[in-house]
């Protein structure tokens, strides 16, 4: 089965850092991918590559057959790629619901319509309400975003994640700064989603990572040194002594 | 009525006051506060067409007041040449001519200074409309044909179908009526499906982008939009004071807009309305006083930005917004 999300050879580099050598990479439709590795090692600099914030010195990327490589942020997110964020990246200054709502307006055809209110659109609405739902969210559905705690933050990444509706979803470290607990209800969530979605995950979480991951894949100076299963990862001598520092 | 917000009630009695107020003062003989009332809706309806892309589109736009000369220059140029002859293509009195060159001129203006300065973000593209903002200034200072610096009279206002231009009464009823659409058109636009995008675009750009919104273009078509609605102010303000010259479109003008703005309250119906009739009448009663009225109008300018929230309109901003 040719994979949902291949990438090949991809490198960057901000002046003399090498920050993603020779990356080649696999994402089946479907699975969960997990990527790990220490701070500094070039994930969210991936992610941004994938997501079109960034543009490699070389490589490509290719989404169910075509070559995305050059296309630029927006056009991939019509294409089905969407993203959270590690750092929490919501519009502050409006409602739950509406942040959720540019979401699913997003897939609804453009957006140069001046005259029917938007929130009066109930298509739209509805679909909105049912990810905030789903991230059990509804009940602040009318609260300014500024107003919210992180945790719930996180959720709602989650639930504007879930209501573009994208094939591919890029998650950058979901669980960071979450407690115990509310990590827990996250990775049952995710867990949830299996089938549905296609997740690349990044997250330092390794407890979520081997809960979650169908499959992992082990990133360290920008390069990719090991993919398999969760297992497998588990007993690679490479990755324990270059990721969890044991001898 | 009990559903009205605190700041609905506002913008209701401060819409019926503009309605009342200026032709009371006009009937009684009083023509001076009918003039002044006028010029404070025309640069409302600059003041509203700034906030559309100021308050809800967060894009500082520092050469507005070009938009308002070249609105002027629409008219008087036509005029002009129906007067004294040459440039036969535009040379009449006839306004809905001057009416289509205005809002056509501002659009061209708009698109081409918009589709370069919008690829900037933050104080570079304050820097680069005011840029804009003052080439216009400069052209117009050039053109030695229309007395470049010492401007230009205007002997002859638009002539339009059903409605005296020359009549106080008429211009300020024509100026009333085009300020309480510009509020309902961009209220219109804030809350429609566009506006959203242009608001959630202000609140954060990156994930816009990510959603799959080519944002540059919403915000282009904005600014647009905003530009043609302050190129009508202009074609207004140039009937109303049937002179005009470059001085229009100088920075400084651009900031007193801008600064209307956010002295009424930016991104709400009625902020920029309030702002431009606080600006003028302020700046009418300080100026009576002393010649040195700047000073204590820029130190009350001051507090308003310091102290009120919001803007004017934050004073009336209740818990439940």
């Amino acid at each position: 089965m040719a994979p949902l999300l291949n990438i090949n050879g991809l490198c960057k580099s901000f002046g003399g850092v090498i920050a993603t050598d020779d990356v080649n990479l696999d994402v089946q439709k479907g699975e969960i991918h997990a990527i790990i590795g220490p701070n500094g090692a070039g994930k969210t600099t991936l992610i941004a590559q994938l997501s079109g914030a960034l543009r490699p010195d070389a490589g490509t990327v290719t989404l169910n057959g075509s070559d995305i490589t050059h296309k630029p942020a927006y056009a991939r997110a019509k294409l089905g790629i969407t993203r959270s964020f590690q750092i929490t990246s919501l519009v502050m200054g409006m409602t739950v619901i509406d942040n959720v709502a540019l979401a699913v307006q997003a897939n609804d055809g453009h957006s140069f319509k001046f005259i029917k209110p938007a929130r009066k659109i109930h298509r739209i609405r509805d679909k909105a309400m049912k990810s905030l739902e789903k991230v059990g969210l509804n009940t602040r559905a009318n609260d300014l975003v500024s107003a919210l705690s992180h945790g719930e933050h996180r959720q709602m990444e989650i639930a504007v994640a879930l209501a573009s509706e994208a094939e591919l979803m890029l998650l950058d470290e979901p669980m960071a700064g979450l407690g115990a607990a509310e990590s827990a209800k996250l990775v049952d969530f995710l867990t949830g989603l299996k089938g549905q979605r296609t997740i690349l995950l990044i997250e330092h979480d390794m407890d979520a990572v081997f809960a979650l991951a169908d499959r992992i894949s082990v990133l360290v100076y920008g390069r990719i040194i090991a993919t398999g299963l969760p297992s497998e990862i588990r007993a690679n001598k490479a990755v324990r002594h270059a990721y969890l520092g044991e001898e | 009525m009990n559903n009205l917000t605190k700041v609905g009630w506002v913008t209701v009695m401060g819409m019926i006051a503009l309605a009342i107020l200026p032709p009371y003062f006009l009937l009684t003989g009083q023509a001076f506060y009918m003039d002044l009332a006028t010029r404070l809706v025309i640069l409302g309806i600059a003041a509203v067409s700034l906030n559309l892309i100021l308050g809800f589109g967060g894009m500082v736009s520092f050469g507005h007041a070009a938009f308002i000369g070249l609105g002027a220059y629409a008219v008087g140029i036509p005029s002009y040449h129906a007067t004294w002859g040459g440039f036969d293509l535009i040379a009449s009195y006839n306004g809905l001519l001057h009416l289509v060159l205005a809002l056509g001129v501002s659009a061209l203006f708009a698109l081409i200074t918009g589709a370069i300065s919008l690829r900037t973000k933050g104080v570079y593209f304050i820097m680069i409309t005011m840029a804009f903002g003052q080439m216009a200034f400069f052209l117009f200072q050039s053109l030695d044909v229309y007395n470049g610096d010492d401007g230009l009279t205007i002997d002859v206002r638009s002539e339009l179908p059903f409605i005296n231009l020359d009549s106080p009464m008429q211009l300020y009823g024509l100026s009333y009526i085009s300020l309480v659409i510009a509020m309902l058109l961009v209220k219109t636009i804030v809350n429609s499906r566009f506006g959203m995008v242009l608001q959630g675009a202000k609140g954060n750009n990156e994930r816009m982008v990510t959603l799959g919104y080519n944002t540059y273009l919403y915000r282009l078509a904005a600014y647009v939009i905003s530009g043609v609605m302050c190129g009508y102010a202009g074609f207004l303000l140039g009937n109303f004071t049937t002179f005009i010259s470059p001085d229009m479109m100088h920075w400084t003008r651009s900031g007193e807009l801008m600064f209307m703005v956010i002295l009424g309250g930016a991104a709400t119906a009625f902020g920029p309305v309030l702002g431009s009739s606080v600006f003028i009448l302020v700046e009418e009663i300080l100026s009576s006083f002393t010649i040195f009225w700047h000073l204590p109008f820029g130190l009350m300018l001051i507090g308003v930005v310091l102290f009120i929230r919001g803007g004017l309109m934050g004073l009336f901003k209740g818990k439940g917004k």
